[in-house]
């Protein structure tokens, strides 16, 4: 955010201290911190305990990983629907990969998940790129072809615990440190990503392009490409997300999967990714996946029935896009009083 | 600036081509050719399909496709503004638990239905005041209400499901005209689609509809009510997804919070396959309801055929991506013959 009056800054500590205050992330962290903290305070296991410090952190990696494809994919102002038939596709592959390939590697398994997936978000982000028609309606044509694949190639199978090596599943539960795996490979990701959309050309030019997409074109930037590569990482972060499904549940059946993207659309909606693009970060969107789970978790010790987990959810959405609406008017009547002071 | 190639896809072309004879902007549409491969479908399937041409499957097939059909009507209206309802299967499923619930309490049924068509209308005015007066997104609005209408239709009933209903109305919802396997509720929706066909085509409103999809701004400076429109539009999505919900309760004899999961993208797959165009101010309802019908036959064929009924989900998904493509792959021919001719004088 560039402000058209320079303003006095003290030193940089107090600068990145500011910046922090005002992030729109701060706000979702402070959120899930209070709920964290109201729900150790009624039920000291839920953060007190081996098992729920596991959770805490294991139950929205998967979910963060899908979450930052999509993150991705909505700065771009485009959408992925397909990422719930990605992870489910994915996630049927790896269990027939440890079935039909006896001994294979397991970093094997995350490579060929990881490609699969990237192989899936290469065809969305084509015939959205190259037949320059709306996401909303090719990736939601791909939820209904990918999950039709899926189901044509597992039928009624299902892949169980027994099928997969024990130092796989161990992968899924095992921790680091106390930190587990998967919450390691999920902020390992994030970082990446963050990195790379913060820091990289390629990553300025999604903001670009999903802030004003004619006027990136205008400007020289290869819009198709850049479109493409933000499918095929959604893709590949899907189909990450898929392996570590197994890794984490051992069972698969053709309907693994179903409905994980509207779940990944809200997180990265809630964690601030503007529906239009142009705004927002990948860390939102993990913040976001954090605090709908952890609510989830959270209800039944709060004494609320679980039944009710997804109405508050919808409650959480709106709240966070009604925000955002009301942090954006607030911002764009500041610039405006500044812009008339300066003329 | 005039030749700006807008990435994300501008509408190739939103206005008749007065170039070509009347008789050819008339005829061929998308909506003939959603209509012919209808027919193409329906008759192959009879040929070769087993049992496929007989009464009873076509009376399966239109009580199978109604909930879709109805939702179509008014979701068309609301695709055609530019704007978007993922909640309309939550709000199905928030009436069915709301019929069920008041029906075990002892209400009569038919007060609990008049109950359920209001609340769908407070559902679709909780979409349409976030959309219009609050200005928010309807992609990101509809996605939070659809957890939301979900979670309250879980949270009313949990996992269990209310199976009572009385029997003249359960037997009301399938109940057939004779021996012709046409469904008596196929009454029902021949007046809905008569009335939104009208609605759309025919009034004042449905011109705005159009004018609003095609630029809001020019819209509101030619004397439309941008918001109002909107606003009755979502209106009507949650009335009759509400309508489709009792529907569905009568049908299936059951009120579960989990009914019609999912039957959000069916029914915008079924929109927009008959031609309406998701940047809004284009389709027709002819090709809409050729559009339900389609996908209806087309799984109902499969699946008396024995094919996997989600495996019927790649042809769903592919025609759905074949009909947004089409254009543009009629436009590179188009670009390329012309190519073709003004290198060879």
């Amino acid at each position: 955010m560039t402000t058209l009056t320079p303003e006095k800054v003290p030193n940089p500590a107090a600068r990145i201290a500011r910046s922090f205050v005002r992030a729109r992330e701060t706000g979702i962290l402070v959120a899930i911190l209070v709920v964290i903290a109201v729900t150790t305070a009624i039920n000291p296991s839920f953060l007190f305990s081996g098992d729920g410090w596991r959770d805490l952190l294991l139950t929205p990696a998967i979910l963060a990983l899908v979450a930052i494809g999509q993150a991705i994919v909505i700065i771009t102002r485009n959408v992925d629907l397909s990422v719930g038939s990605v992870v489910g596709l994915t996630a049927y592959l790896t269990g027939r990969l440890f079935i039909d390939v006896h001994g294979i590697p397991v970093i094997a398994v995350f490579v060929i998940g990881a490609l699969a997936g990237a192989v899936l978000g290469l065809v969305n982000g084509a015939l959205v790129a190259f037949g320059k028609v709306p996401a909303l309606v090719i990736t939601l044509g791909t939820l209904y072809a990918y999950r039709g694949i899926d189901v044509l190639w597992a039928g009624s199978n299902r892949i169980n615990a027994s099928d997969i090596p024990a130092d796989f599943l161990g992968l899924g539960t095992g921790s680091f440190l106390s930190i587990p795996y998967l919450a390691i490979l999920a902020v390992v990701v994030m970082l990446v990503a963050g990195w790379f959309l913060r820091n990289r050309r390629g990553g300025r030019e999604l903001y670009a392009i999903g802030s004003d997409p004619a006027a990136a074109e205008l400007y020289g930037l290869k819009v198709t490409r850049r479109i493409l590569t933000a499918f095929v990482l959604s893709g590949a972060s899907a189909g990450l997300a898929g392996v570590l499904f197994v890794a984490r549940y051992g069972t698969v059946s053709s309907q693994t999967g179903t409905g994980l993207e509207l779940q990944a659309v809200g997180a990265a909606v809630i964690g601030g990714v503007a529906i239009f693009g142009g705004s927002g970060s990948v860390y939102g969107a993990v913040l976001g996946a954090v605090l709908l789970l952890t609510i989830n978790r959270a209800l039944p010790i709060l004494g609320i029935q679980d039944f009710w987990q997804q109405a508050v959810v919808g409650v959480l959405i709106i709240g966070a896009i009604v925000l955002d609406r009301v942090l954006a008017l607030r911002l764009s009547r500041r610039l405006v009083a500044e812009r008339e002071v300066a003329a | 600036v005039t030749d700006v190639r807008i990435p994300t896809a501008a509408p190739t072309r939103t206005y008749p081509d007065y170039s070509r004879p009347l008789w050819q902007r008339w005829v061929l549409t998308r909506e003939t050719a959603v209509i012919a491969a209808l027919i193409v479908v329906a008759v192959v399937a009879s040929a070769t399909v087993q049992n496929f041409g007989t009464p009873v499957t076509l009376g399966f097939l239109l009580l199978d496709v109604t909930p879709i059909l109805m939702i179509a009507l008014p979701m068309t209206l609301v695709i055609v503004t530019g704007e978007i309802d993922l909640s309309v299967a939550s709000t199905l499923g928030l009436s069915s638990v709301l019929l069920g619930v008041l029906t075990k309490a002892g209400w009569p049924i038919e007060l609990a239905m008049v109950v359920c068509l209001v609340v769908g209308l407070v559902c679709g005015a909780v979409n349409g005041f976030l959309v219009t007066v609050v200005g928010l997104p309807s992609l990101a609005v509809t996605i939070g209400t659809l957890a939301l209408f979900r979670g309250i239709a879980v949270g009313l009933l949990g996992t269990t499901a209310i199976t009572e209903f009385p029997f003249f109305w359960q037997n009301l919802a399938q109940q057939r005209f004779g021996t012709s396997g046409i469904p008596v509720v196929m009454v029902l929706v021949a007046v809905l689609v008569a009335v939104f066909a009208v609605l759309l085509h025919a009034t004042p409103y449905g011109r705005g509809l159009f004018a609003l999809g095609l630029s809001s701004e020019t819209a509101a400076f030619s004397g439309v009510n941008v918001a109002r429109t909107k606003f009755i539009a979502f209106l009507l999505t949650g009335l009759i997804s509400a309508l489709a919900g009792i529907y569905w309760t009568l049908r299936y004899g059951s009120a579960r919070g989990d009914n019609a999961v999912g039957l959000e993208l069916s029914v915008i797959a079924a929109v927009l396959l008959g031609g309406v165009s998701i940047f809004g101010g284009k389709g027709a309802m002819h090709g809409v309801v050729a559009g339900v019908l389609l996908i209806g036959v087309l799984q109902s064929a499969l699946r008396l055929a024995n094919v996997s009924s989600d495996a019927i989900n790649i042809i769903t998904g592919v025609l759905l991506i074949l009909s947004v493509l089409s254009p543009r792959i009629l436009g590179w021919m188009r670009a390329a013959r012309a190519r073709r001719r003004r290198r060879q004088p």
